[in-house]
């Protein structure tokens, strides 16, 4: 079945293999550094409330929103003292998980 | 009453019961391309070998309208018989019987049956189709389903038990099978699941379909839940009945040996395997040259293609088959192919099939998403229990057998019995390229033409390193074989292996990296 297959290359410490790929090897993610001003959802759920305004200044530690997932209200809070640079969510919007919610910057 | 007429009304009340769910539920089970509990049995068992325990078993349930209902046999079919004449041990959930569910009788009765399995020392074959837990029955259905747990897991490594998922599996049910040595799943038919899609949607908003959640395929390539899949019921049986005749009873027993064959008269062996270590083959096509008739049933065949897990027979005997794929991600190990040989090295080790150890690898599986994904602790579980286990362990070094790849591969320094390594192995700390940019660093790159200077050195290096000799002449390897003397070579080890003594420090258990 494999031999069908086209064959490609795998490096691995300098030396490039023939071989073929797995659907998980394809489709694994390829890593990016996280960038601290990007406020993404942790799960899928439904935006209840935004407390905050773009522009405005908001100290470390404060609800910025509430996302409710699992029957929880869960309060997405301010990372460090910073500003709100764009909100790209609405009200009662449905979400999904790993969707830009804010984008905010520090002080 | 007269004898006969006794005799005559028990044979009514058991064609009643054994009518299950029903005709219209029996017709509605087959609409879904299904079989009933019953002709599963009787398809899987050998002719007239079924015997039945528990027929008459009422259900205890007393709320919810519940007390005047009759379920035939509470949903579950239990009984013993054999498979080419073994004996086993074996449970049907009946679907057309209030949809297979869960109640108290219900897993007394599979709790009856697991056991028998464990006192007798039989293998325990479990049919799942089921809708879960019966509701109406609350708590009780719970304990059910926690008594068959702890069952599994007492009966784990003592008596081999398959798990044969032949319709919904969800919720808690699905522990049962995970707690046992071999899933079977049908296409189309088998669905396994925590939660299903409409809670998923409900709680999550995510869209998928029951196939695509938990189907079979998703089980057999991407979960590694299961370790056999086939197209029909009927294929499944076969598979199951195959299974039985690779493995021993119990732990107390050997597998019975078979016939000895020698192997298909195929391509020659060293027409297989390319000398160049880059140059992929498929390692089933080695293997198959080397046990009786060619035979390989390999179990997990979807689920990390990267290592291959099976059983054949060598001199009529059961062996266990642990192998690098180099068709396949280059035969790298990673997260899933170390759990699936951890295992099946496991297994083999509790039920007394000698292990023969196939080797060609580059090493790890380099990336981000695999060091995230724990590929330590993962990686550690193949050197966990080769170390561990004391059946008769034999390895055959192929082509590269590097670094951390060479240790976990059942290297002598895992106490392998036997290590046998081909003249084209190359045991290194790493591969030639890799090591010559590290080695002579400096000379490549104060060299006129690096590139040049490179493809020297590494050709230096191969000379000096990538070979078996240096391996050979530290001891660590036991000889340099000829391809063509492998069969011959793991045969007679495994001759002078049979009455091995080895154990191991005595432990309540180990701590295993789960």
């Amino acid at each position: 079945m494999e031999d069908q297959k086209e064959l490609k290359n795998l490096i691995i410490q300098g030396a490039v293999y023939k071989t073929t790929y797995t659907k998980k090897f394809e489709n694994r993610e390829n890593y990016e550094t996280p960038n601290e001003n990007l406020i993404y959802s942790f799960i899928p759920g439904t935006i209840v409330d935004i407390f905050v305004k773009t522009n405005q200044k908001v100290k470390e530690g404060e609800t910025l929103l509430l996302l409710e997932a699992m029957k929880m209200e869960n309060q997405v809070r301010m990372p460090f003292d910073g500003v709100i640079v764009k909100i790209h969510i609405k009200k009662d919007e449905i979400i999904p998980k790993r969707h830009l919610m804010l984008e905010i910057k520090p002080a | 009453m007269s004898l006969r007429s006794n005799v005559l009304d028990l044979r009514k009340r058991k064609k009643e019961v054994q009518k299950g769910g029903g005709d219209k539920a029996i017709e509605k089970q087959a609409a879904m391309g299904k079989l009933t509990a019953r002709e599963r049995i009787l398809a899987l068992l050998d002719k007239n070998s079924f015997h039945e325990y528990d027929l008459f078993v009422e259900h205890a349930a007393k709320d919810f309208g519940m007390e005047g209902k009759t379920l035939h046999g509470d949903g579950v079919i239990i009984g013993t018989g054999t498979i080419y004449n073994k004996p086993v041990c074996i449970f049907a959930q009946d679907f057309t019987v209030a949809g297979g569910s869960l109640g108290l009788m219900h897993a007394r009765k599979i709790t009856k049956i697991m056991d028998h399995a464990l006192k007798m020392r039989v293998p325990l074959i479990g049919i799942n189709d089921s809708g879960g837990a019966r509701i109406q029955e609350g708590v009780n259905s719970l304990a059910g389903y926690g008594e068959i747990f702890f069952r599994n897991t007492l009966a784990s490594g003592v008596i081999p038990q398959i798990s044969v998922i032949l319709g919904p599996c969800a919720g808690g049910a699905v522990y049962s099978p995970a707690l046992t040595d071999f899933v079977f799943v049908v296409e189309n038919i088998s669905k396994m699941f925590i939660t299903g899609p409409s809670v998923i949607k409900s709680v999550l908003g995510e869209e998928i379909s029951m196939e695509e959640l938990g189907g079979a395929k998703v089980h057999a390539e991407i979960t590694g839940n299961a370790h056999f899949y086939a197209e029909t019921e009927l294929e499944c049986f076969e598979q199951i009945k195959t299974l039985i005749s690779y493995i021993p009873r119990s732990n107390l027993k050997k597998a019975l040996a078979h016939k000895p064959k020698a192997p298909l008269k195929g391509k020659a062996i060293d027409d297989i395997v390319p000398v160049d270590p880059r140059i992929p083959y498929d390692m089933r096509e080695l293997i198959r040259s080397i046990t009786d008739g060619s035979e390989f049933f390999e179990v997990m065949e979807g689920f990390a293609p990267n290592i291959i897990i099976g059983f054949g027979r060598m001199d009529g005997e059961t062996v266990g088959f642990v192998a690098n794929q180099p068709m396949v991600l280059a035969g790298v190990l990673d997260c899933d192919s170390s759990d699936k040989a951890a295992r099946f090295i496991r297994y083999c080790d509790a039920f007394n099939i000698p292990i023969v150890t196939m080797e060609d690898l580059p090493g790890y599986l380099p990336g981000v998403d695999q060091e995230h994904a724990g590929v330590i602790r993962h990686g550690a579980k193949i050197l966990y229990a080769y170390s561990e286990a004391t059946v008769p362990k034999i390895t055959v070094i192929v082509r590269k057998a590097y670094g951390g790849g060479y240790i976990a591969m059942n290297s002598r320094h895992l106490r392998a019995d036997f290590v046998f390594a081909w003249p084209t192995a190359e045991i290194a700390v790493m591969g030639p390229e890799g090591a010559a940019n590290i080695v002579f660093r400096k000379e490549i790159s104060e060299a006129e033409n690096p590139e040049q200077m490179r493809q020297l050195k590494i050709q230096e290096y191969k000379e000096k390193f990538a070979n078996p000799y240096v391996a050979a002449a530290q001891g660590y390897i036991d000889e340099v074989i000829e391809p063509g003397e492998t069969r011959s070579r793991v045969l007679h080890a495994l001759q002078v292996s049979e009455n091995k003594t080895a154990s191991m420090p005595s432990k309540k258990h180990g701590i295993p990296p789960f």
